[in-house]
């Protein structure tokens, strides 16, 4: 912990792939991976408590700190606005930027209005519908991450919740603009890597990304949802997990405690990180960004012979 | 109540299928109607019940020669296998349910792929078998599945794609969601080569198979009666408290909501894709 301390004070831990970490800070990061090679399990889960907690930063709390002049679009020109997953047009760092990002409620009653971040398939197209704006007119797409997953519901699924899931993910593999996607909290199963499919995907540091739930998982597997720390400890959701896996490309920093401890800070965190990722992909040609793009996924997984 | 109490647990996999009504009810046994067959009886009809149109599950092999032409189909990629990235272990050890899973179904993974022939027209086929753990999709599902894609794009031939999955497979964590993206990117590619994927959804196709490669065909059959939804009907009730509709998630119901091209019968199912890949011929 205090070497995390030590290593959130010298800036943003920015683990970008490919950067070179100079000095104190590289022997830090050496020393910080090394002890956070195993991290226990219930450091784990304290992970997984931190991107559930109740105060901390939602997507919108981000935008109103990050960008300027921000204008919300709604609704997904075809049967409703899914306040689930909000998108928009705004100014980041004096350029216009598109923004996808699911969106938890506060209280009972936004929560109960945001369906707890959970989207339904209005929600995936409204962000398709973004997306496609995004690529008309060349600007960046942002999306933050913070679902505990897709609404299962009879509606959803009756108005296509998986091929939507599945379209979204493809309108990300096909846009020609710089793409940046981070998890700021929970990045819950399909219903996440619907708006994470991108250049640079970023997890703040104590953000969970992982393909089901713990306590789906230990509800399955264990048969006891009540066995979701073992589950989480079994498959591990956290970011510096993510890193080595090379599902995420880099790890934003929070203020020591979580983001929730001083959003304004994890704002700026955020944002640096947001624009240093950008500013590796800015200048990379269309064609050779989706390339790319593509080709980091295509090497995803762990394969064996026989 | 951070998320306790209002959080809902999306089940991205149900690794088993649904149960039947009462306790183990034999594989041959039909689950609509009570009829009980021979394997060979059952062979013959293409696994469909002769007295109610059933369906019952077809394994990946004898689904492959159900569709193509005698002898026209040449496996790839067999080899592959899974690996254990998370060294994961809940009441047993993946490597173990690995292992067990291979001598039960003499398969290597969930999927098999190849070349083939339909009615004389050449194509790709990825074939995916519920036999092989839940027919859950991990590295290798996906690996298996990007290469099929590759090889339709390169020798300029459809990829027809037949699924049958529970969904991601959570022994390998997050790289089994990498696959949903993995696998999309691949069609992406396929399509940008002008190669068409025809995708078959048959009992059950749910997860994140449904919100990858099954739902990205140019053309989605299913077999009637499969189900086919994001989340299992089980945890819809659950996490809605509503009494679902009857059809909940079925073909039928997808169908009428504008999310399949058509419902084929079993028995049309080889000349249906006979059909579309001369539809998709390029010439």
């Amino acid at each position: 912990m205090r070497l995390r301390e030590r290593l959130s004070k010298l800036g943003a831990m920015k683990l970008l792939r490919g950067t070179k970490l100079t000095g104190e800070l590289a022997r830090l990061q050496d020393q910080l991976d090394h002890l956070r090679e195993e991290p226990s399990a219930e450091e784990i889960w304290q992970s997984v408590e931190l991107a559930r907690h109740a105060d901390r930063p939602y997507t919108l709390d981000y935008v109103e700190r990050i960008f300027e002049d921000f204008f919300e679009l709604h609704g997904d020109r075809g049967r409703a606005d899914d306040p689930a997953l909000v998108t928009g047009i705004g100014k980041l760092d004096g350029r216009t930027v598109v923004l996808v990002g699911h969106q938890k409620g506060r209280d009972l009653k936004e929560r109960t209005k945001r369906n707890f971040g959970m989207a339904y398939p209005e929600g995936y197209r409204k962000a398709m519908r973004a997306m496609a704006l995004a690529d008309r007119h060349g600007f960046p797409l942002v999306t933050m991450v913070d679902t505990p997953g897709a609404y299962p519901g009879v509606a959803a699924e009756q108005h296509g919740q998986g091929g939507a899931i599945a379209r979204s993910q493809a309108a990300m593999v096909r846009l020609s603009v710089p793409t940046v996607a981070c998890v700021i909290g929970e990045g819950g199963s399909g219903g996440a890597v619907a708006i994470a499919v991108a250049d640079r995907v970023l997890m703040q540091e104590n953000a969970i990304y992982s393909v089901i739930s713990p306590e789906g998982c230990a509800a399955i597997l264990w048969r006891d949802a009540g066995e979701a720390r073992k589950a989480a400890a079994a498959f591990r959701p956290d970011a510096v997990h993510c890193l080595e896996l090379g599902v995420v490309d880099g790890i934003v920093a929070e203020p020591i405690g979580g983001a929730h401890t001083d959003p304004d800070a994890a704002a700026k965190l955020l944002e640096e990180g947001v624009l240093a990722a950008l500013d590796e992909i800015d200048g990379l040609d269309p064609t050779e960004r989706k390339r790319q793009r593509r080709a980091k996924y295509r090497v995803m997984g762990v394969l064996a012979s026989v | 109540m951070s998320s306790g109490q209002g959080r809902v647990d999306v089940e991205v996999e149900s690794k088993r299928p649904d149960e039947p009504a009462q306790g183990q009810a034999h594989p041959n046994t039909c689950p609509s109607c009570g009829s009980h067959y021979r394997d060979d009886e059952l062979e013959k009809t293409l696994r469909v019940c002769p007295q109610c149109g059933h369906h019952f599950r077809v394994r990946a092999r004898e689904r492959i020669e159900q569709i193509s032409d005698p002898g026209s189909f040449a496996e790839e990629d067999d080899s592959l296998r899974s690996s254990d990235p998370l060294g994961f272990f809940d009441l047993r050890p993946y490597t173990e349910r690995l292992a067990e899973a291979e001598v039960e179904t003499g398969m290597g993974d969930a999927i098999v792929c190849g070349s083939a022939a339909i009615e004389e027209m050449s194509c790709q086929l990825a074939v995916m078998d519920f036999a092989f753990m839940g027919g859950s999709m991990g590295s290798v599902v996906g690996e298996k599945f990007v290469r099929a894609c590759e090889r339709a794009a390169s020798v300029e031939v459809p990829l027809v794609s037949v699924s049958a999955s529970g969904g991601a497979r959570m022994q390998e964590g997050i790289l089994a969601l990498m696959q949903l993206p993995k696998t999309i990117c691949a069609i992406d590619e396929l399509h940008e080569s002008g190669g068409a994927l025809i995708s078959v959804l048959t009992h059950p196709t749910t997860g994140g198979v449904l919100a990858s490669f099954a739902s990205m065909g140019d053309v989605v059959l299913a077999e009637p009666g499969a189900l086919m939804s994001f989340a299992g009907p089980r945890v819809v009730a659950q996490t809605t408290r509503e009494k679902l509709p009857d059809d909940f998630g079925l073909a039928e119901s997808n169908l009428r909501f504008g999310h399949l091209d058509g419902i084929v019968p079993r028995d049309e199912l080889r000349p249906t894709l006979g059909r579309l890949l001369r539809l998709f011929a390029r010439s």
